[in-house]
């Protein structure tokens, strides 16, 4: 037995490439994604450690805040600290430091040297060592006008020393020159933070405040060891100090970025995991393809005395080699991925050192999934193998019996209305969980394939109808030969349905999005003017003061972003002060009073007030990440609005609670009878020296907020593009495997007088009905899952449905376009056989 | 006879003259060295046009190469070959697939339908592919001649293997091409479904003025024709006109002692 499958293997060499590589390319995402995401967190581990601090200390926080982007900012430490610390025996040194985001290097383009999402991290020279820094040119800054920059920095933007250098800061903006260039850590990689470093003095005054740090480094003396002296130090310390060893605070941040960049690896897992979905519909339909067209040498060896179990073995063993190389390539690839994908996050500035990391884990991993996959897809096309009977190596004409589709019709039916009930049940209910239409919409897909083979008939039918009349019999030959075997178009046509599923449900969703946050941002906010970041970074609060004092400006608002904890639990929210409060955003107010909080008091929206069960004029209990508490009046109830917010508080005691002093959005209102052009050149004026920030009006912020969704829909595309290139291959492969099954009918056809260009369009055609019923399918699966989906999200920020039908009809032209493209192979082929062989070629 | 009309291979090829296909010293060598196979040694023939002749040999005397290669299935290797006035060496593809479609019919051994298609749609193929219009009275002649009126919208999986190659007739008489070539028809046949597609094919020749070229290592069903060629080692060694099934199998033996065909 052993000889036949390898014998088979050597025989259909091409045709176990092209399943094969279904197999690769889900095994390929798989690994890839693992490869990355642990070069991503050695990376970060890495840089963490570099910290070579034995202990450090720093001040309490009350709770992590999560979500925050760029990380919570640090809470001041008294300098006197320093002293205390030192004095505790087993203490070599210990040093105050300063060390806070928001110092961004503008590059000589004028532009904000990108970080990719990383931080600007700026921190006062002392300790050097303790925070993992090296001087590697140059000198250590001296004086207020004084700066070391980052090596990779520095090579990025081209400044050297004796360069001048603008730096923008929670404060004024900077001219500073560039003195000496540092390294961080051993391979300098910073994940594209840029790093600036000031003399003490100056970082205290830009970044904390006079006179106070943000975390004591601490040194141990000879023979003391790190974890003896955080318990002596945390000993020595009152309480609100958090005191952590060198291993502690790395695992600590690196757990924090883990946590932040997790998205990253489902991201990918996910894709991986629609790649081996959509990849076991081609083994599947190969390894029947195969199954069918040996049916004769299959029913040969049952004649001379193999059982079925021998059959059976010998098709999952063909798998199962072809499992094993597939992976093989797979992990390969895999590394390619993970090299792209570091090359891609390099682009935007998040730079990973060194070398990829393979963990033993992501190769058992990869051989695992392949393997499985595969062997699970070719299980069934194993089993039909052996149900040949044994005289059909005798007959002529023997077909492999296809089981009849009544059980899959059934099944297929009571998946699908389970699926569409549990659908209109989670969007109908108010409070079922959003998992329900979840579960419907995968049953519904289930639903979908198993029908697949009795929706095809009807439909190919009805679409190839028009094929005879305008192509005559090349038309005519596509319909029927795409009719020929409809498990094969469905399983075929499967594989294409999936991603134009997932492509026409992210569509409905984004554009359902983008037309939620136009008519939110509308109706909530009234401001003639936004001043605010496109990547959501904080910034000085200088730009609202000096636009305050511009002719024309009315008013100004602003509203920050903060972490605190509501009654014990955390949530981000607004602090805004009273023109913000008052004038810009326009609540719907349901209970209570609106308008800007005063001091003392919050706002909450209706489903937080709904959730916790909080009514107006209640006392809330509000706790900072610093850990301040105070009680708050509930002063109303707004309509729930994402624009806005869960809650509003007071600018002044988010501050008090440890909120950041920068802001996130500068309203502007027009005096009256002011020029609005006039004004904004004014306000652009200001905003010049800010780089990060820009001056927009409403329907231009509206278009900025559009603009994160359109990128995010963009990646989520970019990404699907991959299923759909599966499902080209499947067609492919599909196709490919049809040919060459029908040699003798290539032949015959070429022979009666079939040019080659009708022979290619007849494939052609028949590539394009099986796209055409797989992106149907697929459009209309898409169109329930959006739809589902998109009222599932209602009140989190997407309640209106809209659905773009643009976009779909040209999903479906590009699915027929696909058709076409994964046809010109097979169609080359067909067209190329010698007529002569082709006519000889045993059934 | 037929009026001289247009030679194109894009429209029904039909000529005057008394030859409907010919050869002059065509050979086709396989292989090179010691592998080197002459297949066909300067072969000479004529096929007359309205005329039923059979092509007879051992296996391996070239006679299904000869075929090929006078029917643009296959290029020979030197020599020149016509079907009516086209000459087929230096033909391309393209032109090449023309000629078969427009002036030439095949009946194969076996598989000779497309198992898609009705016994109707099968047999105007060649028809369709051109884009050529049915001539309907000469469709329902054909039709009348091999016995298939009730038959026509069946798929060839519901016809019999006699009836399947009734079809296979049909379709190539369908274009009143130059020249049928029937390779081995009766070969996966028993002998009364073999007897009637025989007397089809005769019958086309005498009834309907069609030429038929058909390979065969079967004496009786070579007996069916007006005249008999012999192949042996890719030339022609003997014929005979008016032939019996006996005087074949004479000949036969002749040719190859050891009696195998």
């Amino acid at each position: 037995m052993r000889r036949v499958v390898w014998r088979n293997l050597l025989a259909h060499k091409v045709r176990l490439a092209l399943s094969g590589l279904a197999v690769v390319l889900g095994v390929a995402f798989v690994a890839g994604t693992l490869v990355f995401t642990d070069t991503l967190e050695r990376t970060f581990t890495a840089l963490f450690e570099s910290t070579t601090a034995d202990v450090d200390v720093s001040a309490e926080r009350a709770f992590e805040p999560t979500g925050a982007p760029g990380g919570a900012p640090p809470q001041p430490l008294d300098a006197a600290l320093a002293g205390q610390i030192a004095a505790v025996d087993g203490v070599a040194s210990a040093t105050g430091y300063v060390q806070s985001p928001g110092v961004y290097v503008i590059g000589p383009d004028g532009k904000v040297v990108a970080t990719g999402g990383a931080p600007g991290i700026g921190t006062g020279w002392d300790p050097a060592e303790g925070l993992g820094m090296t001087l590697t040119a140059g000198r250590a800054p001296a004086a207020r006008d004084e700066v070391v920059l980052d090596e990779a920095t520095a090579e990025r933007t081209g400044y050297g020393i004796g360069d001048t250098v603008e730096l923008l800061t929670p404060g004024p903006r900077l001219s500073a020159t560039v003195v000496g260039t540092l390294r961080f850590g051993e391979s300098g990689g910073l994940a594209g933070a840029s790093l600036v470093a000031f003399d003490t003095a100056t970082a205290q005054e830009l970044l904390a405040a006079p006179g106070t740090f943000h975390g004591v480094s601490v040194q141990a003396a000879d023979g003391v060891g790190r974890e003896e002296l955080a318990e002596r130090v945390d000993a020595a310390l009152g309480e609100g100090l958090a005191v952590a060893t060198r291993e502690e605070a790395s695992e600590k941040r690196t757990e924090q970025l883990a946590e932040s960049l997790g998205f990253i690896d489902v991201f990918l897992l996910v894709f991986a995991g629609i790649a081996l979905f959509v990849g076991s519909f081609i083994i599947l339909n190969t390894f029947s393809m195969l199954v069918a067209q040996r049916t004769r040498e299959l029913a040969l060896l049952r004649a001379l005395g193999a059982s079925r179990r021998q059959v059976t073995g010998s098709v999952l063993a063909e798998a199962l080699v072809l499992a094993v190389l597939g992976s093989t390539a797979g992990l390969l690839l895999g590394l390619a991925v993970a090299a792209g994908l570091r090359w891609a996050f390099g682009r935007v500035g998040l730079t990973l050192d060194g070398s990829l990391v393979v963990a033993p884990r992501t190769v058992v991993a990869a051989y695992a999934v392949g393997v499985l996959v595969t062997v699970l897809a070719a299980y069934l096309p194993a089993r039909r193998a052996a149900k040949v009977p044994p005289v059909a190596a005798l007959r002529d004409d023997h077909a492999m019996p296809d089981g009849s589709l009544r059980r899959r019709t059934r099944a297929g039916a009571v998946l699908g209305v389970a699926g569409g009930t549990a659908l209109v049940a989670g969007t109908a209910l108010d409070d079922a969980p959003a998992t329900l239409v979840l579960l419907g919409s995968l049953a519904l897909v289930v639903a979908a394939i198993a029908l697949s083979p009795v929706l095809a008939r009807p439909f190919l039918r009805v679409a190839g109808a028009a094929l005879p009349r305008i192509w005559g019999p090349a038309g005519r030959l596509a319909r029927e030969n795409a009719l020929r075997n409809p498990r094969r178009t469905a399983a075929t046509a499967s594989a294409l349905m999936v991603g134009v599923a997932l492509v026409t449900g992210f569509s409905i969703i984004g554009q359902s999005a983008n037309a939620s946050i136009g008519s939110a941002v509308a109706e909530r906010m009234r401001s003639d003017f936004i001043v605010s970041s496109a990547v959501t970074q904080p910034f000085s609060p200088q730009v609202a003061e000096e636009v305050r004092g511009l002719d024309g400006v009315a008013s100004v608002g602003v509203a920050r972003l903060g972490f605190v904890e509501l009654d014990g639990e955390p949530t981000m929210l607004f602090g805004v002060d009273e023109t913000t409060g008052d004038d810009v955003f326009a609540l719907d107010v349901i209970a209570g009073q609106g308008g800007a909080p005063a001091d003392g008091q919050l706002l909450v929206d209706a489903d937080l007030a709904r959730d916790r069960g909080w009514e107006v004029g209640e006392t809330v209990a509000v706790r900072g990440v610093n850990g301040e508490q105070r009680e708050l009046e509930l002063r109303g109830i707004y309509e729930t609005a994402p624009s806005v917010g869960p809650a509003l508080l007071p600018l002044a005691t988010l501050g008090e609670l440890g909120g950041e002093p920068l802001d996130r959005w500068v309203f502007v209102q027009l005096a009256e009878g002011a020029g609005a052009g006039a004004v904004r050149e004014a306000v652009e004026a200001v905003v010049a020296d800010h780089p990060i920030v820009s001056v927009k009006d409403m329907g231009e912020f509206v278009q900025e907020q559009q603009g994160q969704v359109a990128q995010l829909l963009m990646i989520i595309n970019a990404m699907l593009v991959l299923s759909v290139l599966i499902a080209v291959l499947g067609i492919v492969n599909t196709l490919a495997l049809s040919v060459l099954e029908r040699t003798r009918e290539v032949g015959l056809l070429r022979a009666v007088g079939m040019a080659r260009r009708q022979l290619r369009r007849t494939i052609r055609l028949e590539a394009v009905l099986i796209a055409l019923f797989g992106a149907v399918l697929g459009l209309g699966l898409g169109l329930v899952f959006g739809v589902g989906l998109v009222s599932v999200l209602d009140g989190q920020g997407i309640d209106e449905l809209a659905v773009p039908g643009g976009r779909l009809a040209v999903l479906l032209a590009v699915s027929a376009l696909v058709g076409v493209l994964a046809a010109a192979w097979p169609a080359h082929r067909a067209s190329r056989m010698p007529v002569l062989r082709a006519l000889a070629t045993a059934q | 006879m037929n009026p001289v009309q247009e030679t194109s291979t894009t429209g029904p090829a039909r000529t005057a003259s008394a030859v409907a296909a010919r050869a002059e010293s065509l050979t086709k060598v396989y292989g090179r060295g010691e592998a080197r196979v002459v297949a066909l040694d300067a072969v000479d023939v004529a096929f007359p046009r309205g005329a039923f002749t059979a092509i007879m040999g051992p296996s391996g005397s070239g006679k299904s190469t000869l075929m090929h290669c006078m029917a643009g299935l296959d290029a020979a290797t030197s020599g020149r070959a016509w079907i009516g006035d086209v000459e087929l060496s230096g033909l391309g593809d393209a032109r090449l697939t023309a000629l078969r479609r427009d002036s030439v019919g095949f009946v194969f051994q076996s598989f000779n339908l497309l198992p898609t298609l009705t016994a109707a749609e099968n047999i105007t193929l060649p028809l369709d592919l051109a884009g050529r219009r049915v001539e309907q009275e000469w469709l329902d002649t054909v039709i009348d001649a091999v016995g298939l009126q009730g038959r026509l919208s069946h798929r060839p999986s519901e016809l019999s293997g006699g009836q399947q190659q009734r079809v296979a007739c049909a379709r190539a008489l369908a274009g009143r091409p130059e020249i049928v070539f029937a390779d081995e028809p009766t070969g996966n046949l028993d002998s009364r479904s073999g007897a009637d597609v025989l007397r089809f094919l005769r019958s086309s020749v005498r009834e309907m003025g069609q030429t038929v070229v058909m390979v065969t290592h079967d004496p009786v069903a070579a007996s069916y024709a007006d005249e008999v060629l012999f192949l042996a080692d890719g030339r022609v060694v003997d014929s005979l006109a008016a032939p019996s099934a006996d005087g074949v199998l004479e000949r036969m033996k002749a040719l190859d002692p050891r009696g195998g065909a």
